[in-house]
C-alpha cells in the first residue's frame, strides 16, 4: 500500500564479520526474511517478514545473528502506548478481528511471583531428597470419605478409577491441528516415559497414537471432533472441555487451510472446510445437563475411565466448581487466563478470565468449606512456568497441574505468538510438512522428559527444604506460603499470610 | 563399525553439516577464520530433489572399491576405517568413477578427498553429526 | 601349498591379498621381471611431472611382502612354462615347481614395423618405469618430441614431459584422438584443450619413412623431431601361455574365476581376456581397477573359495592438464547427449539398461554412480531416469533402494 504505518517491530542484526554466508537462515526461515544476494556475495534480510522467532539466530553456526526490538519509537506517553496505535491501524486497515496467539503477554500482576516458599530451620529439620525416599506420587479421582469394611470385617479398598501419576505434573491440552503430529508424538513419548498423561485437546486421537493410551487423556470438546467409542476407551481418563483459560466464553477455529487429509480422518470432518467449535456445548445448559454427559461418558467406558471437566477461570469459579463436583465428575481442571491458545482474538485473550493462582485458592477453600473437597480432585493450568510455580500451586490446594506453554517452550518454541500464520518455524504449531518435519520426536520427548525430571528434582528439594517428604503433606498446605506485596483482599483470597506477618 | 548414517525424514536439507565438515577438516579452531570468503568443499554431498534431502558420505565399505581402483596406492583401510593418504594421490579420478555413491571429490588443493569419520582431524567424532539440528545424522554400529 | 606368481604388479598384489585372506600357511613366491618393486605403471607420467617420486609411487613396499611371507624374486624373468610337470623355468637356468600358478605377465608395446625406424637413434616407448628414467634422461628444453599414437599412452606421456621439452607433435592413423575411449564430438573437445596446451596433431595420418630426425607422413607432411616415442599400442604378453598350450587369443582366455584352459593355472591383468558383463563376450581389459579384482579372484579361487568376478567392464579414468575424461562400457544403442559450458556427457542406453557413458569436464562429478548402474544392470524405468541424466544421484533410486544402500552396513 502507498502509506505504511506498521514499522517492523524487530530489526535483524548481522554481525558481518561473523557471517559466513552458510545461508541456513535463509533455508530454515520460513517467513522468508533473509536471503541472499550473488552479486555481492552477501545476506540481505527484510525485518518487515521477521516475527521474532529465532531460528535462525539458533541455527547460525557463527552466532553472527540477533533480533533486536527496534529503536523507531512513538512519542512517549503512559496511555497511548505505541502497541495501541499499532491495533489502531491494524483494524483501521484490515475491519478484522485482531488475532493472537500463546498466553496473554499484558502486564497483569503474576501472583506466582508475589508468593514465598517456607523452609525448615530449626525445629522439623529438611529433608535431603538425595538420601531419604521423597514420594511425589500422585493419583487423580474421586477419594472415599469414610472406611468400609465388608461382612468379613475386611476393608473395601476399592476405589472409583484413579490417574496415577509419577509425578504431578501434566501436559495439558494441545489439539492436533493446532500443533503437528509430531509435536502430539513428543508429548505422548514422554508422557509414556515419565509415568505421567497428555491431552489430545479438542482435535480427537491419531490413530498411531492409540499405542499411547495409557498415557493419553481424550478430550470431548464442544465440536465433539473424533469422538467415538473407540476414542473414548482409547485413553485414561475423558476430559469434558467447558472452557479454556486463553478465552473463556469463545470456542475454537481451525482454518480450513490447515485441514489436510490426516486432521479430516482424525477430527472427522470435512477436508479443506473450516472446523468452528462452538462456544457451548449444545446439550449442555445446566450442572444437571452436564451431570447427563459425565454419566454418559461413564456408561460408553463401563465406568472405568475418570471423567475430567475442564473449565476457564472466570467470575464466580468457586461456585461453577461446586456444582462440577455435585455433577458426578472425578476431576476438575481449571485453566487460568494466561493460559496460551493456537489462535484466539486478542481483546479477548487479553481481557478475560481471572489468574489461576486466585481460582485455584478460592475453588479449594470453597469445597473444602461445603466438605466435598475430596469428591474431585482438582488440576490447575494458565502458566506454570517452574518448578517454583507447581510447589506453590500444590501448598493452595492443587492435586496436580497441568503444562502447555512449558512444554512447548522445551519442544523449540520461542514465544513469537504467531502460531496463527501456520508457519511456526520450530516445526510446533504448524501442519506444513516441510516445517512440520523439524520437530524430531526423538529429540522432543527428550527434552520434555528432562523438563519434567529436573522438575520433580527441584520440587523435591524444596519440599525437602520445607522439611515435607510427599506430595500429600504438600497439598493444601497455605501454612507454607507467605505473601509478598500483597494487599489484605489478595492475601485473605489466597488464604496466606503477609511475609513477616 | 560405527558408521554415519542419514534419516532423510529428518533431513531438513539446512546444509549445516556441510559447513561444519569443511570447517573440521580445514585445521584452524574458529569457524569464522575456515570459512568466511572460502569456498568450501566438504566431504559429504547433499542431494536435494523437491522436499527430499539427505547427505551422502563414504560409507567405509567392506569392499572399497575405490581402494581397488587407486592407481597410487593412495587409499587404504585402517580396522575399517577407509582412508587416503592425500601425498600419493595423483588426481586422476579413478575412485570417482569406481565409488558407486559418489562419496569421493577433489579438495580445495585439488587430491582426493572424502569422510574420513573425522578420526584423522582434530575432532575425534564425525562434526556432522554434532552440527546436525534434528538428529537427522547419526554415528552408531548396523 | 606353493603359489607362483609371474608378474609382479597390480594384478599380483591382488592375487597375494586374495590368497592371504583365504590360506596364511601356502608359500608364495612372485616372479617380476622389473627390478623395482610393484608398482603402478599408469604413475610414469606423473613421475615425470613431479607429481609423484618413486617412493611414494610404490604400490605395494617390501614390508607387504614380508608381512605377507611372500618371496619376492624381482629381476627375473619367467621364460618357460611346462604345464605337465609344473614347472616354470627362470632366464637363470633356475627351475621352480608350483602347485597353483597365477600368469600376470600384463603387456608390451606394440612396434609396428616402419620404414627407417633403426634409423632413429633416439627411439623410445613409454610403459616401463626403466622407459621413463630413459625419456627423463633424455630430454632437453630445446627438444622436439614425436609420439606416435594419440591414445591414453601417447598423450599422458606427451602431458608428463610437455613443460620440459619445446614442442610435441602426436601422429595418430585414427581420424580422432583416444580413438579406443571417446566419440568424435568428445574427442574434439578434448584435442582442442590439448592444442591449446601446445601440442601439434596429425590425425588420419601415419610415418611413411624416418631418417634419423625426420618423419615424413603419408599426407605429405615432414615432421622434424630429436626425440621419438612409440606409443601406438600394447600387446599382452602371452609367449609363456601359449608355448605351454594354453587357450590364447588377443589375450591369455579366462573364464570369470580367471581360470585358464589349464588346470591350476590362473591369469589376470592386463594380459588376461576375461568375460566382460555388457557385450557378454570375452575381453582384454586393460584398467588397474580390472587387473586389482581380477587379481584378488583369481587368488581367492586358488586358496579355495570361489567368488567369480561377474561385472567386468572397460573403464577408463584420465585426465589431461586438468580435463578429466571418464568413459566406460560399450557405445552401443540409444545415445543422448548432454553438454553446456565445462561439460560433456554422453548416455549409452540398450535394452532400458545403462551400457556405457562418456564424460568430460564437470561431467565426471559421481561417475561411480553411472558405473554401478552399469554394473549392477539397473533396469533404468525403476529409477528417476530424467533425474539420472541431469546429474548421478542417489536420489533417482526409490526411496527403500536408498534406505538399503544408505542405511545398513555395507
Amino acid at each position: 500500500m502507498a502509506i505504511n504505518y506498521l514499522y517492523p517491530d524487530f530489526e535483524v542484526q548481522r554481525n558481518e564479520s561473523r557471517c559466513i554466508t552458510c545461508r541456513v537462515c535463509e533455508r530454515q526461515c520460513a517467513n522468508l526474511v533473509h536471503h541472499y544476494d550473488a552479486e555481492t556475495g552477501r545476506m540481505i534480510s527484510d525485518e518487515s517478514l521477521c516475527v521474532n522467532c529465532h531460528r535462525c539466530v539458533s541455527l547460525c553456526p557463527t552466532r553472527a545473528l540477533k533480533i533486536v526490538k527496534t529503536d523507531h519509537v512513538f512519542k512517549e506517553n503512559a496511555n497511548w502506548k505505541g502497541e495501541v496505535i499499532q491495533d489502531i491501524y491494524r483494524q483501521a486497515e484490515t475491519g478484522g478481528v485482531l488475532l493472537a496467539s500463546m498466553g496473554t503477554p499484558k502486564p497483569y500482576p503474576v501472583y506466582w511471583d508475589k508468593m514465598l516458599i517456607n523452609a525448615s530451620q530449626v525445629t522439623n529439620p529438611s529433608i535431603d531428597p538425595l538420601r531419604e525416599p521423597m514420594e511425589t506420587t500422585t493419583f487423580l479421582g474421586k477419594k472415599s470419605t469414610s472406611i468400609r469394611r465388608d461382612e468379613q470385617g475386611k476393608l473395601i479398598t476399592e476405589t472409583s478409577p484413579q490417574l496415577k501419576l509419577d509425578i504431578p505434573i501434566m501436559f495439558s491440552a494441545m489439539s492436533y491441528g493446532s500443533i503437528s503430529y509430531n509435536a502430539h508424538k513428543s508429548l505422548a513419548l514422554a508422557a509414556q516415559r515419565l509415568g505421567t498423561f497428555y491431552n489430545t485437546g479438542e482435535g480427537g486421537l491419531h490413530e498411531d497414537f492409540y499405542r499411547y493410551g495409557a498415557n493419553t487423556i481424550v478430550q470431548v470438546a464442544s465440536g465433539r471432533f473424533g469422538v467415538h467409542p473407540g476414542y473414548l476407551n482409547a485413553g485414561s481418563a475423558i476430559e469434558i472441555k467447558m472452557g479454556q483459560g486463553a478465552k473463556p466464553g469463545i470456542g475454537g477455529h481451525l482454518p480450513g487451510s490447515k485441514i489436510g487429509q490426516d486432521i479430516s480422518k482424525t477430527r472427522m470432518i470435512p477436508l479443506h472446510s473450516d472446523a468452528i467449535s462452538p462456544a457451548p456445548h449444545h446439550d449442555i445448559y445446566s450442572i444437571e445437563d452436564l451431570r447427563q454427559l459425565v454419566f454418559a461418558l461413564k456408561e460408553a467406558t463401563n465406568y472405568t475411565k475418570p471423567i475430567i471437566v475442564k473449565v476457564a477461570a472466570v467470575h464466580n469459579i468457586s461456585a461453577i466448581a461446586s456444582g462440577i463436583a455435585r455433577s458426578g465428575a472425578d476431576i476438575i481442571a481449571i485453566d487460568g487466563f494466561r493460559g496460551g491458545t493456537g489462535a484466539a482474538p486478542a481483546r479477548i485473550r487479553d481481557n478475560v478470565g481471572i489468574p489461576i493462582e486466585l481460582a485455584l485458592a478460592s475453588v479449594d477453600e470453597r469445597l473444602r468449606a461445603e466438605g466435598i473437597r475430596n469428591q474431585v480432585s482438582l488440576v490447575v493450568g494458565g502458566s506454570i512456568r517452574s518448578s517454583a510455580d507447581v510447589i506453590k500451586a500444590i501448598a493452595l490446594g492443587a492435586d496436580a497441574i497441568y503444562i502447555a506453554t512449558s512444554a512447548l517452550i522445551a519442544l523449540g518454541c520461542h514465544l513469537c505468538r504467531t502460531c496463527h500464520s501456520g508457519k511456526c518455524n520450530w516445526g510446533i504449531a504448524t501442519q506444513n510438512p516441510e516445517l512440520v518435519k523439524r520437530l524430531n520426536p526423538e529429540i522432543g520427548s527428550e527434552h520434555l522428559v528432562n523438563l519434567l525430571t529436573a522438575w520433580n528434582h527441584e520440587i523435591k528439594e524444596m519440599m525437602g527444604g520445607m522439611g515435607i517428604n510427599s506430595i500429600e503433606a504438600l497439598k493444601g498446605n497455605r501454612l507454607m506460603l507467605r505473601g509478598i506485596a500483597l494487599c489484605d483482599a489478595e492475601l485473605k483470597i489466597l488464604g496466606i499470610s503477609h511475609a513477616g506477618a | 563399525m560405527k558408521r554415519v548414517y542419514v534419516n532423510e525424514a529428518w533431513c531438513l536439507g539446512c546444509h549445516l553439516c556441510e559447513y561444519y565438515c569443511a570447517y573440521a577438516n580445514s585445521g584452524l579452531n574458529d569457524m569464522v577464520k575456515a570459512l568466511k570468503d572460502k569456498t568450501i568443499r566438504p566431504r559429504l554431498t547433499i542431494e536435494q530433489e523437491g522436499t527430499i534431502s539427505f547427505a551422502v558420505s563414504c560409507r567405509h565399505c567392506t569392499e572399497p572399491l575405490c581402494m581397488k581402483s587407486c592407481i597410487a596406492g593412495a587409499i587404504s583401510c585402517k580396522d575399517g576405517l577407509i582412508v587416503i593418504d592425500q601425498s600419493k594421490c595423483v588426481n586422476c579420478y579413478s575412485c570417482i568413477m569406481a565409488c558407486p555413491y559418489g562419496a569421493l571429490m577433489p579438495s580445495v588443493e585439488q587430491v582426493m578427498q572424502k569422510c574420513e569419520l573425522c578420526a584423522t582431524n582434530s575432532h575425534g567424532q564425525p562434526v556432522c553429526v554434532q552440527g546436525c539440528p534434528n538428529k537427522a545424522i547419526v554415528y552408531e554400529e548396523r | 601349498m606353493h603359489y607362483l606368481i609371474i608378474g609382479n604388479s597390480i594384478a599380483a598384489a591382488a592375487v597375494i591379498e586374495g590368497i592371504r585372506s583365504q590360506d596364511q600357511e601356502g608359500a608364495i613366491t612372485v616372479v617380476g621381471e622389473e627390478r623395482q618393486v610393484c608398482y603402478a605403471r599408469p604413475l610414469i607420467s606423473y613421475l615425470l611431472q613431479g607429481k609423484t617420486d618413486e617412493e611414494k609411487m610404490c604400490y605395494r613396499d617390501q614390508a607387504f611382502f614380508d608381512r605377507n611371507r611372500v618371496s619376492l624374486l624381482s629381476g627375473t624373468r619367467a621364460c618357460h612354462l611346462d604345464a605337465k610337470e609344473k614347472t616354470v623355468t627362470l632366464d637363470d637356468g633356475t627351475s621352480l615347481g608350483y602347485d597353483r600358478l597365477v600368469l600376470s605377465t600384463g603387456s608390451s608395446p606394440f612396434i609396428p614395423p616402419m620404414q627407417g625406424l633403426d634409423l632413429v637413434k633416439n627411439r623410445f616407448t613409454f610403459l616401463t618405469l626403466d622407459d621413463a628414467h630413459a625419456l627423463s634422461a633424455a630430454i632437453r628444453s630445446d627438444s622436439r618430441i614425436l609420439i606416435l599414437g594419440a591414445g591414453l599412452i601417447g598423450l599422458k606421456c606427451a602431458e608428463g614431459i610437455l613443460d620440459r621439452v619445446r614442442s610435441i607433435t602426436v601422429v595418430d592413423l585414427a581420424p580422432r584422438i583416444l580413438a579406443s575411449i571417446l566419440d568424435g564430438q568428445g574427442s574434439v573437445h578434448v584435442q582442442a584443450h590439448l592444442q591449446q596446451k601446445g601440442l601439434t596433431f596429425h590425425l588420419s595420418d601415419r610415418v611413411k619413412e624416418f631418417t634419423a630426425n625426420e618423419a615424413l607422413l603419408e599426407s605429405g607432411t615432414i615432421v622434424g623431431f630429436d626425440m621419438l616415442v612409440v606409443a601406438v599400442g600394447v600387446k599382452p604378453n602371452t609367449e609363456l601361455a601359449k608355448e605351454a598350450g594354453l587357450m590364447v587369443n588377443r589375450g591369455i582366455v579366462v573364464d570369470q574365476s580367471m581360470r585358464t584352459s589349464v588346470k591350476d593355472i590362473w591369469a589376470a591383468g592386463d594380459c588376461a581376456e576375461a568375460p566382460e558383463l555388457v557385450s557378454g563376450s570375452n575381453r582384454v581389459l586393460p584398467l588397474l581397477c580390472n587387473a586389482y579384482l581380477q587379481g584378488e579372484t583369481a587368488g581367492k579361487d586358488m586358496a579355495g573359495k570361489t567368488e567369480p568376478f561377474t561385472q567386468a567392464i572397460a573403464m577408463n579414468a584420465i585426465s589431461f592438464f586438468g580435463l578429466h575424461v571418464i568413459t566406460a562400457g560399450l557405445y552401443e544403442g540409444e545415445e543422448k547427449l548432454f553438454t553446456e559450458e565445462g561439460s560433456y556427457k554422453r548416455l549409452f542406453i540398450k535394452d532400458n539398461r545403462l551400457i556405457g557413458y562418456i564424460l568430460i569436464g564437470k561431467a565426471v562429478e559421481r561417475a561411480g554412480i553411472y558405473t554401478a548402474l552399469i554394473r549392477n544392470q539397473t533396469a533404468l524405468d525403476t529409477i528417476d531416469f530424467d533425474l539420472i541424466c541431469r546429474q548421478p544421484a542417489l536420489m533417482a533410486f526409490a526411496k527403500s533402494v536408498r534406505q538399503q544402500q544408505l542405511g545398513g552396513s555395507v
